[in-house]
């Protein structure tokens, strides 16, 4: 395998796993758990699509064959990403997880919550 | 809305194509025994499951879809670089919100692939719909003019999604 091709790979590795860690440091950091859940969704597919490119990318060099395992990876994970994340959402709203004080629309939660349309007697910024 | 013609022995053809295809890139090999163990799935799976089938819409604009999905794609790069900034400065100049969207989309297929799109792009993660389905409850992690967010979601991502079903 050429050098350039190590470069790019490592390139490709390095990318997605700086995503991987800001994603996961983010969950450690961010202030309440609806904000909490933004790292995980979000930078983690970017990481995973750094990580998968760069694997695609190495089989192809080191063993001339194309793997094909990483698109339908990127695939379940596109499918299942934003399920699991709608999943975690429903379930604090039911078990009334406290949100941050300065939340705008704090009010829609509860209406969110019972699955209602939105009572706009409290916000006045619509 | 109008229901696929049914056949009897080949129940979801799309579907049956679908399978086969990833059992064969699941095995990551073209050997006549896969190939031939690929297509007895193919055909038995979706002649036991095609009783449970919901009634869904169908894609009426294909072209449009393809667009749609690489413009998503796009915007799920632009999502990853804008959360990446905001988790790496202060959680301070953070500005979190319920957002309640109106939604003219209908049917159970459009708003869940609109609700997936949402969370999967630049700040904002869906909570929750509403029963009559007329609301999406949307959690945004930094907001910084409701007006614009919701016009944002309704013309880049709704309108297309309305057109390619047709509804």
């Amino acid at each position: 395998m050429s050098t350039t091709v190590e470069l790019i790979v490592s390139a490709f590795l390095l990318m997605g796993g700086s995503f991987v860690l800001l994603g996961s440091f983010g969950l450690l950091k961010l202030p309440d758990f609806f904000t909490r859940l933004h790292a995980p969704t979000k930078a983690t597919t970017l990481g995973l699509a750094g990580l998968l490119i760069g694997s695609m990318i190495y089989f192809f060099a080191a063993e001339q064959r194309l793997m094909v395992h990483e698109l339908l990876i990127t695939l379940f994970l596109l499918i299942t990403a934003p399920v699991s994340a709608h999943m975690l959402a429903k379930t604090a709203l039911h078990h009334q997880v406290k949100s941050l004080q300065r939340t705008q629309g704090r009010s829609l939660a509860e209406s969110a919550r019972e699955r209602q349309a939105p009572s706009f007697s409290e916000d006045t910024n619509l | 809305m109008k229901l696929q013609a049914r056949n009897r022995w080949i129940p979801m053809p799309a579907q049956s194509f679908i399978l086969f295809v990833v059992w064969l890139l699941l095995n990551n090999s073209v050997a006549p025994g896969q190939i031939l163990l690929g297509a007895f799935l193919a055909w038995t799976i979706p002649l036991l499951v095609s009783p449970m089938q919901a009634r869904q819409p169908r894609v009426l604009r294909h072209g449009l879809a393809v667009r749609y999905t690489f413009m998503v794609m796009y915007d799920i790069v632009v999502a990853n670089f804008e959360v990446a900034m905001r988790v790496l400065g202060p959680n301070r100049r953070l500005n979190p919100a319920f957002v309640a969207i109106p939604l003219d989309l209908e049917g159970d297929l459009p708003i869940t692939l609109l609700a997936s799109t949402i969370s999967l792009t630049p700040g904002t993660v869906s909570t929750e719909v509403s029963e009559d389905r007329r609301w999406l409850y949307v959690h945004a992690l930094h907001l910084e003019n409701e007006t614009a967010l919701i016009e944002q979601i309704k013309s880049r991502y709704e309108a297309p999604l309305k057109e390619i079903f047709g509804c």
